[in-house]
């Protein structure tokens, strides 16, 4: 008798075990001027190893999204590419995306996970379209397994800026699992010789009385590599006196190397750069080949932005501040004396 | 003739009590430590304002002082066991009228964003004068999530403007002007009340590069006054909402330990330190 309610016991979980939806992951794919953000791709990546469907989502204006759509299409890793425009979201506010993607992930969605970069423009959207359908979000996870049999997914994320790590399992009872990805974490995807992936395209949802209009957008233009993913970062801090001296200073030694500036925020908060820069808890976080500090203490909340780069070289005055301690290639020198020499002998 | 009466604005401040180690710019050298135990970090230190929320309080402080009677309110609330009201009291302290406290027991998990929305939702439906800007921090230095101002937002089907790092807002209109931090820049956008708003750590005035948001002390005498400001208390249950999280946190670990790797003389060993991790200057 007992016998037979455990076998039965067994037999239903076995048929739930069968029944859990296989993954499938619909990754919202971010652009800019028609390219790719490399972040999304990196988010493309960690979706594919949920080992299941990927369906990437394009969405813009009317001009832009034929464009991205040509290059997303090709991406390896991705099944189906569904691509929606509208001049409604020619800047993709949360007010006019969220009801798209909401319509998507609730009439019987063969989705089961949300996917994005860590960005700012996901992470302003995602939150607010995971808390309409009553799903947590996990947030810039650096790792993730998905257990098939039981519809789990487990992630690692850091959390204290990045003094601990969280490892924490969205289970089956959570229908739709939303997170964003730490880019420096997953190689980003590539563009593969492939069959090419279906392409869908969506009806737009328009939203009318829309409660946010969007005024103006100013981006820092520069030639040098994008911050998020250079491969060689020069970074400065508030031992540069100003932005004069700041960019006099280490502009020279970034393109010398090929690098991308980054700063501290002691050197934003002066004023020595723009906030766009920041590297640390609060602003962006990388993980180059060569992490170059220069004049930079190494608080804790500047080193959760940068401490997963390959080889740190710190330069700094003072032999006992803490970016020494994960410094792998470290220099007690005045900076304004070092960086030009290195500059001078870099070039030769 | 009187001006038409200008619409009064009732301001709602969410905050959290979280690590002091991370806190306040002058503590940067305490560290935190994950237990034995491996379930979380030891708790066994101090506790104090989250700095981000510390900017929302100071914001909405500000905005009273620029729009003068035209802010009616200025209302705090937190989600946290008997011991996050010492938080309270200091965003009494800061300026706020009136506190929430919906009490959480001391051993409680820590509700999740989704928990705290939900929340947060259902005091704004209690508020009899409405709320018209709710003002939250980007993120709690503990979880690093970055998610409850955007839940919220989408809870109440309201405007939200993540990341703000200046706040017009116009009572007459019911308009907030809001500059926020993007990727690689700012945005404006003009949101219509009642707007969800997150601060970024800073203001920082374009032109002259002044930092002008810097949260202020609280001085003695307005620790004294705090004292005497209403503070509401509720539960989760009394608001009908559940705040269990529905992740499972398996384990907290320490990250992999970096360890310098020692110093160099000069320029020259340094370059050559370079050449044996294969960089070299930019190939023209």
């Amino acid at each position: 008798m007992l016998r037979a309610q455990i076998s039965q016991l067994n037999r239903v979980l076995a048929r739930s075990y069968a029944t859990a939806a296989p993954p499938h992951a619909l990754v919202f794919l971010e652009h800019r001027q028609g390219d790719l953000d490399s972040a999304s791709l990196s988010a493309l990546t960690a979706a594919s190893q949920l080992g299941g469907q990927v369906t990437g989502l394009v969405v813009g204006s009317p001009e832009e999204v034929p464009s991205v759509v040509e290059k997303a299409k090709r991406l390896n890793g991705l099944n189906t590419l569904l691509h929606c425009a509208s001049p409604q979201y020619s800047t993709p506010l949360p007010e006019t995306v969220s009801p798209l993607l909401e319509k998507l992930l609730s009439q019987d969605s063969p989705f089961t996970h949300v996917v994005s970069a860590h960005s700012s423009s996901a992470k302003s959207i995602l939150p607010r379209v995971a808390a309409k359908l009553d799903v947590p979000a996990v947030s810039d996870i650096t790792s993730l397994e998905h257990d098939a049999a039981s519809g789990s997914t487990t992630f690692t994320r850091p959390i204290y800026a990045g003094n601990a790590i969280s490892t924490v399992r969205a289970s089956s009872s959570i229908p739709i699992k939303f997170f964003t990805v730490r880019s420096t974490a997953f190689a980003a995807a590539v563009e593969g010789d492939a069959a090419e992936s279906e392409v869908k395209a969506l009806d737009s949802v328009e939203v009318s009385d829309v409660p946010t209009e969007h005024i103006s957008t100013s981006l820092t233009k520069s030639d040098r590599p994008d911050l998020g993913v250079a491969s060689r970062v020069v970074s400065g801090g508030r031992a540069l006196k100003n932005a004069e001296t700041f960019q006099a200073t280490l502009y020279p030694l970034a393109d010398a190397l090929g690098a991308a500036v980054g700063a501290s925020r002691a050197a934003v908060d002066a004023g020595y750069a723009d906030n766009s820069l920041q590297v640390g808890q609060t602003g962006k976080v990388v993980a180059p080949e060569l992490y170059m500090a220069l004049g930079i203490s190494g608080a804790i909340q500047h080193l959760a932005g940068m401490k997963d780069s390959k080889l740190i070289v710190a330069v700094n005055k003072d032999p006992d501040a803490p970016i020494f301690q994960v410094a792998d290639v470290g220099l007690v020198a005045d900076l304004f004396e070092v960086v030009p020499e290195l500059v001078e002998k870099l070039k030769q | 003739m009187r001006p038409s009466a200008v619409r009064l604005l009732n301001i709602l401040v969410p905050i959290k009590s979280s690590q002091h180690a991370l806190g306040r710019a002058v503590d940067y050298a305490v560290k935190i430590r994950v237990n034995p135990e491996q379930t979380g970090i030891d708790l066994n230190v101090k506790h104090s304002m989250n700095p981000f929320d510390e900017i929302a309080v100071e914001e909405a402080v500000r905005m009273r002082e620029r729009l003068k009677d035209a802010v009616k309110s200025i209302k705090v609330v937190t989600i946290g066991p008997p011991k996050s009201a010492e938080t309270l009291r200091t965003a009494l302290a800061m300026g706020a009228d009136s506190a929430i406290h919906v009490e959480i027991p001391e051993s409680a998990p820590s509700p999740e964003p989704l928990g705290v929305a939900k929340t947060l939702k259902a005091l704004i439906e209690r508020q009899k004068e409405g709320v018209d800007v709710v003002i939250l921090g980007k993120q709690a230095i503990d979880d690093d999530a970055g998610q409850t101002g955007q839940m919220l937002a989408g809870l109440m089907g309201w405007s939200q403007a993540t990341f703000a790092s200046k706040v017009e807002v116009n009572p007459e209109q019911k308009v907030a002007n809001i500059t926020r931090e993007i990727d690689g820049g700012l945005e404006e956008l003009r949101c219509k009340l009642p707007v969800i708003i997150t601060t970024d750590l800073r203001q920082v005035q374009l032109f002259n590069h002044r930092i002008c948001q810097e949260p202020r002390y609280a001085s003695l005498p307005n620790i004294m006054k705090a004292k005497k400001k209403p503070v509401e208390k509720l539960t989760a249950a009394e608001l009908g909402v559940d705040i269990t999280p529905r992740l499972e946190t398996i384990k907290v670990t320490e990250p992999p330990k970096r360890v310098g790797g020692g110093k160099v003389a000069n320029v020259d060993e340094l370059l050559a330190k370079l050449k044996e991790a294969g960089i070299t200057g930019k190939r023209a």
